[in-house]
């Protein structure tokens, strides 16, 4: 049995929600927008349901802890169909069985959730490290970024926490839309109407503060000569900093 | 270039052999103003040459009184010497950290005039960083030796993260680099934060809002290669730090030849030891979170650490006797002295094994170096095997079938002897 949602987290609980609603067995789960049809299976369209969707998240505070419930909406974050599947899966499992299955790592959907909870960690990760706010001349921190995956909303929190004292706005180009905090709450935002954005041209189209080129400089300067000549290994420098950040960083543009 | 631009570009250069990149250990809020820590730390970029940026890391000053033979800023060396305002370096650290280009400030000095007169501007700088501006981010600040305590005691107050360098790991080593310097006026100044530490630690569990003082604790450094000193004898006195002086980290930076003029130190030209460098920190780890004793991976009898093995492996193939491990049945500890098994992976083995005994495919899966480990591990489906295979067999093969990244490295050193 196929099921198509349409791709939403609330999406993907209804689906768990229906699983047992139809009692259907061995679900494949599919993405409405990517699902190409075949003549074997058996296809069922789910429609996103606040209410279905809310009693499974319901459902699942009972048996497991925060951190662990979070997992599942940032593996969710991947936008990958293989984790949507594990997420499934081990979800119907849970609520049928036992949600203790969740620490067996020999099993295929536990291994696949491990695997994507670190990719997503991983990037989550970057992201506060590479973000790079410019100064507009009206105070405001902007930075654009182009995330492997759908990362924003697991570190507004630490923006928010770390930079509360200054406005700020972080806008993810690949999705077309962001962040932005005026000193008191952050609040979600879109700024351009067609959904590809080139990051050179958004980037154009915000006025810079006068000071802001001469910090950029002086950080460009910072990392020439903080660097050991006698040291190079470029293999190490772009395992760590890959070349697909390097649009963004700074101190990556010649100086 | 603008002024600031190029004190930036001499303090930056002349600070950059500071190891010490760690951002992380301190739970620092932000109390209505800007900033706070990272528990875990952040590198926010990397150098060309792969080390990590984490923090702003500039000296005050690169005047110094001293002539120590090992550093760059000695007083005989012919640089160009710059110095910032306390107002400068403030600028800089709040203009960078509002960017999200650091996770902080590390400032160090030369010394000039004396030691107290450093300290005091040091201080200056903490302090204004603190109270004027606000900041609640990561400062790791340098123990000037010989600063009175009363200003080291206040300097705790508003820093993450003290440390004072070691610089040569014997006695002996220094005093023929910097012959005005001593071990103990590292000790000493180390010990009396720690106690600090110690007695504000007390308190807090008494009276509730104690202060923090120096919450990420300390850390020191040693050069590596400068001198004749051995793996042993390094990795012992790090081993004493760690157990009597309650560090946090202790750091070992290969020697980078920066003169010709002291014939004693390795000269412009000759490689940094770097390989050498990764398996005093590969030991390190060992020490602190395989709980490996010192004597198991060097000795009086094994001085020297292997550079084309990692010393795990190396203690792996010194101990056949402790090997195979079942990973079905054993002990996390004994788990995690497996060759290429690390404490990831261990905790998950031990965890899924509850649910049944565990094959070659699920553990491959679980991000251990399988074909590392197989040599010295069963699992439900291992293949039959009649006695145990000799070390030298098996270590062959680990390099053979291995793509260290050091193998050029090793292979095109070895030629040159021919």
């Amino acid at each position: 049995m196929n099921y198509l949602f349409d791709g939403s987290f609330q999406g993907l609980l209804t689906c768990v929600f229906e699983a047992f609603e139809f009692k259907d067995v061995s679900v494949r789960i599919c993405e409405e927008q990517s699902y190409s049809a075949d003549m074997f299976s058996q296809t069922r369209t789910i429609i996103t349901n606040q209410t279905k969707a809310e009693r499974i998240w319901k459902g699942l505070s009972k048996h497991l802890k925060k951190s662990e419930i979070r997992s599942f909406y940032s593996a969710y974050l991947s936008e990958d169909a293989q984790a949507y599947q594990a997420i499934f899966n081990l979800m119907v499992r849970g609520f049928s069985t036992s949600f203790n299955l969740l620490h067996d790592y020999g099993d295929n959907d536990v291994m696949t959730l491990s695997q994507t909870l670190k990719k997503v960690g991983r990037e989550q990760h970057r992201m506060k490290a590479f973000v790079r706010f410019q100064k507009s001349n009206d105070g405001l921190y902007f930075s654009m970024v182009d995330p492997d995956f759908n990362v924003l909303p697991l570190i507004i929190a630490f923006f928010k926490n770390r930079y509360a004292d200054q406005r700020w706005m972080i806008y993810d180009v690949r999705r077309n839309y962001g962040f932005m905090y005026d000193k008191t709450k952050v609040f979600e935002i879109q700024l351009f109407e067609h959904t590809q954005v080139n990051l050179s041209i958004a980037l154009e189209t915000i006025e810079l503060d006068d000071s802001e080129l001469k910090y950029q400089r002086l950080w460009k300067q910072y990392f020439k000569s903080t660097n050991i000549e006698a040291r190079k290994n470029t293999k190490l420098h772009i395992q760590h900093v890959p070349k697909r950040y390097w649009k963004y960083l700074i101190e990556k543009q010649s100086l | 270039m603008e002024r600031i631009e190029e004190k930036l570009k001499i303090l930056a250069d002349a600070a950059k052999y500071d190891v010490s990149c760690s951002s992380s250990g301190s739970k620092r809020k932000n109390d209505g103003g800007i900033g706070n820590a990272s528990q875990s730390g952040i590198c926010h970029t990397y150098t060309e040459d792969g080390r990590c940026v984490s923090l702003l890391k500039i000296l005050l000053t690169n005047h110094c009184i001293y002539d120590c033979a090992f550093c760059v800023s000695r007083k005989s060396n012919d640089i160009q010497r710059a110095a910032f305002t306390v107002d400068e370096v403030v600028e800089l650290t709040m203009n960078f950290y509002r960017r999200n280009y650091i996770e902080g400030l590390f400032l160090s000095s030369g010394i000039f005039k004396n030691a107290d007169y450093t300290m005091e501007r040091l201080l200056r700088i903490v302090k204004k960083l603190r109270l004027e501006e606000r900041y609640n981010g990561y400062i790791h600040l340098k123990t000037i030796p010989g600063a009175s305590e009363e200003m080291i005691n206040e300097a705790g107050l508003y820093v993450d993260r003290m440390s004072i360098n070691l610089e040569m790991p014997t006695e002996e080593g220094l005093k023929l680099m910097a012959p005005e310097k001593d071990h103990d006026s590292v000790r000493k100044p180390l010990m009396h934060i720690n106690k600090q530490m110690i007695a504000y630690k007390g308190e807090s569990k008494l009276i509730k809002h104690v202060p923090k003082f120096v919450p990420a604790g300390q850390s020191t450094q040693m050069v590596i290669g400068a001198t004749a000193e051995t793996d042993f004898e390094v990795m012992a006195i790090a081993k004493d730090f760690y157990s009597n002086y309650n560090l946090k980290r202790v750091y070992y930076s290969g020697y980078i030849p920066i003169n010709n003029s002291n014939s004693l130190l390795p000269q412009i030209g000759s490689e940094p030891p770097l390989i050498r460098e990764n398996r005093l920190y590969q030991t390190d780890w060992l020490l602190r979170f395989y709980n490996f004793d010192l004597e198991e991976i060097l000795n009086p009898n094994f001085q020297k650490l292997d550079l084309d093995i990692d010393p795990k492996l190396s203690w792996a193939l010194r101990n056949p006797h402790f090997f195979p491990i079942d990973i079905n049945t054993a002990d996390y500890n004994a788990i995690i002295r497996i060759p290429g098994v690390g404490r990831q992976s261990a905790m998950k083995i031990v965890k899924a094994r509850k649910y049944g005994r565990l094959h070659e495919y699920q553990i491959r899966k679980m991000g251990i170096a399988f074909n590392r480990a197989k040599y010295f591990m069963r699992y439900a489906d291992s293949p039959f095997q009649i006695g145990t295979p000799s070390m030298d067999v098996v270590k062959g093969q680990i390099l053979q079938g291995g793509n260290s990244k050091y193998k050029k490295i090793l292979n095109s050193a070895q030629l040159q002897l021919f």
